[in-house]
Formats: C-alpha cells, structure tokens, sequence
C-alpha cells in the first residue's frame, strides 16, 4: 500500500497532466444536452449532419434535399452548440467565474478583447483546412463523427457506431504521430 | 423526423437549450482547443476519453433508462429508439478518411462550433473545409446514385 499508492498516484499524473475534473464535467455536459433534446423529442442529435442539412438551403441535390425536414433544428442545435461555448468564453475563460474544478487554457492565445477573452488556435490554418475537408467527407459517408457515432452511438450500444469509434480513432491517432514525427506543429 | 414535429412551440428552444449546454461542455473540457484534442492522439493527456465515454455513459443511461417510463418523446410524439445505423463498407471508408482528418487538424464537427463560440475565428478555415468536404460526397455520391439508376434503366 505504501509504495503502490504513490505509483498510482504518478501513473495518474502522467497520463492526466491536467487533472481530469474538467474533461469529466465537460463530458457529462455533452452527454446532458444530447439527453435533454433526446428526452424532450426522441432524437438522438449528432453534430455532422448539420454540414448537409444546411447545404439543403442552396443546392438542390438529392443527398442533401434528403435532410430537409430537419434542417431548421439542425442550425438551433448549432447555433445552440456556439452560445454555448460563448457562455463559457464570457463566463470562465474571461475570468468573470472561476472554479478548482476549472482548468484554464494551456494551449493557444488568450486574447483580451474590451473585456472579453478570446481564444486563438496556433494550429496552422492549412491543417484546420485539409482536415475539414477530409472530416467533411468522411463523417458524411461514415454516418457519423464523435458526438454521433461516439456519444449516441456508443451510449445506443450500436455495433455500427463501436466500428465507426474504432476505425476513426485508431486513425487519427496513428496521423497525429505521423504529423508529429515528420515535424508539423503546431 | 418530420418538419410537422416541430410544431410544438417548446421543440426549438429545448434544442437550443440542448445545444447550450452540449456547446458549454466542450468547451470547459477544452475539446474546442485542437491543440488539446492533438495531445490526446499523440499520447500526452488522455483526458479525452472522460469527455467522449462520460458523455457516452449519460446519453446510454438515458436512452435505455427512459423507456423504461415512457414510450415517446413528450414534444414530437416519436417513439424512443436507439441510434442504431447498418454497418457497412461506408462505416469503415467514412470512419477512416474523418480519422485522418481528425488526426491532422484536431479537430470535429460539434468542436469547431464550440471552437467558433470562445471566439477562435480561425476555426473558420476548419468549418469552411468541412462545408467543402461534405458537398464533394454529397455530389459526388449523387453523381453515383444517377448513373447507378441510369445503368440499370438501361439493362
């Protein structure tokens, strides 16, 4: 006990150099306001669709044409997802609430804006770019991303959904090194 | 999933107030930094896996716990069901090419608006690819889709 507990203790603090108070919260949070929409109207939401749905508005195309019936709640649900993090931004980040259980931002830039707190990526546009388009592509014809696949799919216990997660995950993490190892940051 | 579900006057401010606080909770777990969601997949801070399994953990309780009290949804009158999709080739071709995309910028769909809202506007370029890359599916598989019918209108 005397020599395990402090190993745990260093394994922890190697896997988590933040802590994992914040990433818990934030996760229940994401799984809270997927449940709140679920409950009030048996749907369970994902984030990407919204890319198609909302392409519905100005081509006609019979793929997009497909999502029109859900288009309108699917902009709400992001301008919602937007809000949401504004709040945040106006809230934690800009220093107006703070909380032990609040990490603050490590990474980036932190801009100070009249008040406001901004937060600016370092990730090279280029990648943010190449990545959207591949993300773009690929969520569509995989049927889903994270929150989809990954927070509805997982929490349906959908076969679908765990070979989705596997697949994506497993193949971003070998790119990530990838980029890492060949020298690409931030 | 009609457009007369939305009838009721609640529907699209529950969504939003869903949306608020899904959008809140990315961004206090800081998945709308992609530098974090990099560290993630490049082993330094495996915080990640709390966000995604603890939401997954909420939303399964909550899919298989509310039938349990009633059968469908109080506003649209749909039936509860779970996200179930078929598994096919596309899952795999699909999860990969978002994999790799994943891999590369950091970042995905729910992130990058969440990223938007804590004032990341070069989030912009991520968003605007995502636009593109869904449209070069859309059309292309709707190109597919006419020549398929168009084929076998001629056998």
């Amino acid at each position: 006990m005397s020599t395990t507990l402090p190993l745990a203790v260093a394994i922890l603090a190697e896997l988590f150099p933040n802590g994992i108070g914040h990433y818990a919260i934030g996760g229940l949070l994401v799984g809270l306001g997927t449940a709140v929409i679920y409950l009030g109207t048996g749907i369970p939401a994902g984030a990407s669709t919204f890319l198609e749905s909302t392409l519905s508005y100005g081509s006609s195309l019979s793929r997009f044409q497909q999502y029109h019936p859900s288009r309108d709640w699917r902009v709400v649900f992001t301008l919602g997802i937007v809000a949401g993090a504004a709040v945040y931004a106006l809230t934690f980040q800009s220093g107006l609430v703070s909380s032990s259980l609040h990490q603050p931002a490590t990474t980036g830039q932190l801009v100070d804006i009249g008040g406001f707190t901004v937060w600016l990526t370092d990730v090279q546009p280029w990648r943010l770019f190449l990545g959207g388009i591949l993300i773009g592509i690929g969520t569509r014809l995989g049927k889903g991303c994270t929150s989809g696949h990954g927070v509805c799919g997982v929490g349906s216990a959908s076969s679908a959904s765990f070979v989705g997660v596997a697949t994506f995950l497993l193949v971003a993490i070998g790119v990530a090194q990838l980029v890492q190892a060949v020298g690409v940051s931030p | 999933m009609s457009a007369d579900h939305e009838q009721h006057p609640l529907f699209m401010p529950l969504v939003f107030v869903g949306g608020l606080i899904f959008g809140f909770g990315l961004a206090f777990s800081h998945m709308a930094q992609p530098e974090i969601v990099l560290t993630f997949l490049q082993f330094a801070d495996f915080g990640l896996l709390f966000v995604m399994f603890g939401a997954a953990v909420v939303t399964g309780i909550t899919f298989f716990g509310v039938k349990l009290v009633r059968s469908d949804a109080p506003l649209t009158g749909t039936p509860y069901s779970r996200r179930l999709k078929t598994l096919d080739r596309n899952v795999v071709v699909g999860g990969g090419i978002f994999g790799v995309g994943w891999g590369l910028s950091g970042i995905c769909p729910g992130a990058a608006y969440a990223s938007l809202g804590i004032g990341n506007v070069i989030i912009l370029y991520g968003i605007a690819g995502m636009f593109v890359g869904a449209y070069l599916q859309g059309y292309w598989r709707s190109a597919l889709l006419e020549s398929d019918s168009a084929a076998t209108a001629a056998d």
